[in-house]
């Protein structure tokens, strides 16, 4: 158990800057998940804190102690792949125990771990086969069991549920959480599905080309994205951007969306965006669950518009619809029985109470 | 004529599938019916050798039907077994091999180890000259090998001209390049999560090296030393170059220069002897045909 | 605590100058061992292999007693001798028919056993690759058997037809013919695996979208299978001619290069004049003459492996 900290880590392979000074601290007990597309440097992090790679620049220490220097096996942490880089010659049993063999731990307190381990993961009737004769996710419990039964300090999952069917990668993820409850592990998981990201984490570090875009705990980066790399990244289906203007209009703060369509901002919003410049490009950030169809009560800061259906989606619990705002595609999302159909006009509700406004030029959520 | 339209009508898919099955059945006949000429064209020389070593020496030179034995004996293979000349060719041919596939083993699984995994200033470049060696025959390099030796033996008094230990420095030439190159297939297709596992676990490079890759690469470590083996025991050029005296023979040398005496030609002993030689391949490939074929396709498939 | 400041600000400097030059130390060590286990290898390539290449071309410009640099002396005196260029005219006819042969009878037999059902193809797979797996000196001490001139048990049975008897090996023509027959009968199986493992990588539904687009049988081998084997063919084509070409034992043992020197190839005739004849040096001469046509092969091979190996 221990707390691990990243300060100013660099990699760089001959002059491409694959990791571009990354400050990060895990606290003890924590699951972090970084998460980004891929080439965003988040497996390279995992690797250097492993040992894997040499870090370039900066320093990494585990429990307080600077490991730069540390071959991975005096790093007393344990890595779950990818491919789950199982021995194909030796059994599960044989996999989980070969760090603790090659450390010469005594056979009885080997067994033990590895039957601890594998009653935990449900795996102790398979003990005895190889990783051929396995689904793939047994091998991937037999990944975790190698990293439990060594109790180091540290877990490392790099994509571990990649490789995976859809169905299966949801049942394991609610099996990684389970294990970290019980043996409450500090892990680093590295990931390119922020639904996975979401689920398991503490924290999540969204990372975007060898730099952290932003910290924090999978509802605030939902609500509160800083970027719009964030606020693009992470949901499903994506927030929709739509380029607007503010503008003064009858004494309120409007923001104009197209020339026909401009709304009042609600009071909250207004006061926020006061000092934004009139004349400066922005981007209207708003989720799908937050342009809906009309309701039969006015709400404040819902304000409705018109829209002409390019597309709809209907995924039972609701329909997911496709217009153009702007010139920009949109999607929203309505109930299954607000009559949406392909092709035809339908009156949509827009929550501007939940809305985001960003800097075009900069990205940055105002 | 109403015969006719109903062909048209209907039934041209039935026709049709009709004369597809039998198109198929023909062209299966006729693969069945090459395939065997193929094969007797293949098996017709061993089988020969066996029908020739079951004969007495009257029998071979009787005017009869060749292709039969009709007076069955084990007279030859007594008569070879016995020898002593004999046996010692075959202790020699088997001391040569076995040696030579140790040595080329420990040559090249560690070569092959670095080569694939360690990348260093050169390593490419040495990876492609090991190819490039493998492809330099025995009969390019026998005369210069040969003068070497000989000088090697009048400047430090040493001499390994005309002993069969002489082989034990020539054949991995001809051993080491192939089975460096496909051991490089084979480690190269290990996954690198494997290695990076194993080096969490806390293995060093040789225990990743004893205990992960050569019981993963197996299957091409046993092609390796089959290649290695059925080369050495196969190699003619070399023995006839380098050794001479009946005691330092091999076998394929040892049966063409002492069973061959002169224009008198022992049949009945030559193709006993010719067979005995042939077995040990060939009941290495009885048993481990597909690691034989592995090994023999890896050279172009991997790499 | 001012003390615990300043080592976390002051101390972690060096420390991390220091690991760092750890880390390269340890790269360096990681190569040296690389190096050491690669040493071996280099050695038994450097001087069993490289070396007597380049001492082969040393000797071939030396007299018969090695005593007296000549130049090109070994060289002019070969291009004077017929003997010489009937062995230059053996050498190519016989790699090349040699090779064209194997080739295209690998390619056939390959074709015919992928034609039988799964099940069966191992055991005829089995059968047909015999002939490569006998040492070629103890099969062709067979075939030479079979051949002979007073007791062929091919003339024995080519009389009931009325054939013959045949000279195998006591005729120029018909030498050569049993030498190039031997050699097809020991190599086109290796053709055979080589084309058979090729066909096997083959996927079926490239073969589905073409008949479906209407391809006939030969039009699918013309437009599917020799595309997609293109490359394998190739490099076992030139490492087939390589190996043939510098072929010593099967010629050596069937007719030693006679009758009269018509069926001697380079590495026979290398052998009978260096070795038998005692003039290391002409015979180094002789295999030299090897070498531009096995480098031409050994480039293109090199060539197509790289090929490969960037598709892949």
């Amino acid at each position: 158990m221990a707390e691990v900290s990243l300060r100013k880590v660099v990699k760089r392979y001959d002059d491409v800057e694959a990791v571009r000074g990354i400050d990060l601290d895990i606290a003890d007990h924590e699951f972090v998940v970084l998460v980004g597309p891929s080439g965003c440097g988040k497996s390279t992090t995992l690797r250097m804190i492993a040992g894997l790679e040499d870090i370039s620049d900066g320093d990494i220490s585990i429990g307080g102690d600077v490991v730069n220097d540390v071959p991975p096996k005096d790093r007393d942490i344990a890595m779950v792949f990818q491919n789950y880089a199982l021995y194909p010659h030796m059994t599960v049993a044989e996999n989980m125990s070969f760090g603790l063999r090659l450390k010469h731990y005594p056979k009885a307190e080997i067994k033990s771990r590895v039957a601890e381990a594998a009653r935990m993961l449900d795996i102790a009737d398979l003990i005895d086969r190889k990783p051929k004769q396995l689904s793939g996710g047994q091998r991937q419990r037999v990944a975790m069991g190698r990293a439990i039964v060594r109790n180091p300090k540290v877990f490392l999952f790099d994509e571990p549920l990649s490789n995976l069917d859809a169905k299966l990668r949801v049942q394991m993820r609610i099996e990684i959480k389970k294990v970290h409850q019980k043996v409450r592990t500090t892990t680093v998981y590295v990931t390119h599905d922020q639904v996975e990201a979401m689920t398991l984490a503490d924290r999540v570090v969204v990372m975007n080309k060898g730099r952290i875009e932003q910290i924090g705990t999978p509802t605030e980066l939902y609500h509160n994205p800083a970027t719009r790399f964030v606020a693009g990244f992470i949901g499903s289906p994506a927030m929709n951007f739509v380029p607007c203007r503010l503008e003064e209009a009858d004494g309120r703060l409007h923001m104009r969306l197209t020339d026909r369509i401009a709304f009042p901002l609600p009071p909250a919003r207004a006061a926020r965006y006061q000092s934004v410049s009139r004349n400066e490009p922005l981007l209207l950030g708003i989720r799908p669950e937050h342009i809906t169809e009309t309701r039969p009560h006015a709400e404040p800061g819902i304000e409705t518009f018109e829209a002409m259906l390019d597309v709809t989606e209907p995924m039972g619990m609701e329909t997911l619809v496709y217009f153009s705002l702007n010139d920009t595609p949109v999607c929203g999302r309505v109930n299954p029985n607000a009559g949406a159909r392909d092709g035809s006009p339908l009156r949509m509700a827009m929550d501007l109470n939940n809305m985001h406004l960003l800097n075009e030029a900069t990205g940055l959520v105002i | 004529m109403s015969t006719m339209t109903v062909d048209k009508a209907g039934p041209t898919r039935n026709v049709k599938y009709g004369s597809m099955s039998r198109d198929r059945a023909w062209a299966l006949r006729w693969s069945y019916f090459f395939l065997v000429l193929f094969a007797i064209f293949s098996l017709v020389p061993p089988f020969y050798m066996l029908i020739t070593s079951l004969k007495g020496s009257a029998e071979i030179s009787a005017a009869t039907n060749p292709w039969w034995v009709f007076h069955p004996t084990l007279e030859n293979y007594v008569a070879l077994l016995s020898s002593n000349q004999f046996l010692r060719f075959f202790f020699n041919s088997a001391m040569v091999s076995i040696i030579v596939v140790i040595i080329t083993m420990l040559i090249s699984i560690p070569a092959a180890f670095a080569l694939s995994r360690m990348k260093f200033w050169g390593s490419a470049t040495l990876a492609t000259g090991v190819f490039l060696t493998y492809l330099i025959p025995d009969s390019l390099l026998f005369i210069p090998l040969f003068k070497m030796f000989a000088l090697i033996g009048d400047v430090t008094g040493i001499q390994l001209i005309n002993r069969w230990y002489v082989l034990l420095f020539i054949y991995p030439t001809l051993t080491v390049p192939f089975c460096t190159w496909i051991m490089i297939g084979y480690f190269a297709s290990i996954p690198k999560e494997l290695d990076e596992a194993a080096i969490i676990d806390g293995a060093s490079w040789l225990q990743t090296l004893t205990r992960i890759f050569i019981p993963v690469a197996l299957p091409g470590l046993i092609a390796a030393t089959i290649f290695a083996f059925t080369v050495s025991w196969a190699q003619f050029l070399y023995p006839l170059v380098f050794t001479t005296s009946a005691d330092q023979l091999v076998l394929p040398v040892g049966i063409v220069t002492t069973l061959i005496k002169g224009d008198v030609f022992n049949w009945g002993q030559i193709m006993t002897g010719a067979l005995l030689g042939a077995a040990p391949p060939l009941i290495i490939y009885a048993f481990l045909m597909d690691y034989y074929i592995a090994g023999l396709t890896a050279g172009a498939t991997k790499g | 605590m001012v003390d615990a400041a300043i080592g976390e600000t002051s101390v972690p400097r060096p420390r991390k100058a220091a690991g760092r030059s750890g880390l390269r130390k340890a790269l360096k060590r990681k190569s040296t061992s690389a190096f050491l286990m690669t040493l071996p290898l280099i050695l038994l390539i450097a001087l069993l292999v490289i070396y007597p290449a380049f001492y082969s071309v040393h000797l071939a410009t030396l007299n018969k007693s090695m005593q007296r640099f000549v130049g090109f002396g070994n060289f002019e005196f070969l291009f004077k001798r017929d003997t010489f260029w009937l062995v230059v005219k053996q050498s190519c006819i016989f790699a090349i028919s040699a090779v064209l042969f194997k080739a295209l009878i690998g390619f056939i037999v390959a074709h015919f056993v992928h034609n039988i059902p799964a099940k069966g193809q191992r055991k005829w797979r089995g059968m047909l690759l015999v002939p490569w797996v006998i040492p070629p000196a103890m099969s062709t001490l067979a075939w030479l058997w079979l051949f002979d001139p007073s007791y062929s048990a091919f003339n024995y049975t080519l009389s009931f037809f009325g054939i013959g008897p045949i000279p195998w090996t006591g005729d120029a023509a018909w030498a050569r013919f049993s030498v190039i027959l031997v050699n097809v009968w020991y190599g086109a199986p290796f053709f055979m695996i080589m084309y058979l493992a090729a066909l096997k990588s083959v996927p079926d539904q490239l073969y589905e979208a073409a008949a479906i687009d209407g391809a006939n049988w030969w039009q699918r081998i013309w437009y599917v299978t020799l595309p997609m084997m293109r490359n394998i063919i190739a490099i076992t084509t030139l490492f087939s001619l390589i190996v043939t070409f510098a072929n010593f034992d099967i010629v050596r043992i069937l007719t030693a290069g006679g009758p009269l020197d018509k069926t001697h190839i380079f590495a026979t005739w290398a052998f009978r004049v260096g070795i038998e004849g005692s003039d290391i040096p002409l015979g180094a001469s002789v295999s030299l003459f090897m070498v531009p046509i096995l480098a031409v092969a050994a480039i293109f091979i090199l060539r197509d492996v790289n090929k490969r190996g960037n598709e892949s």
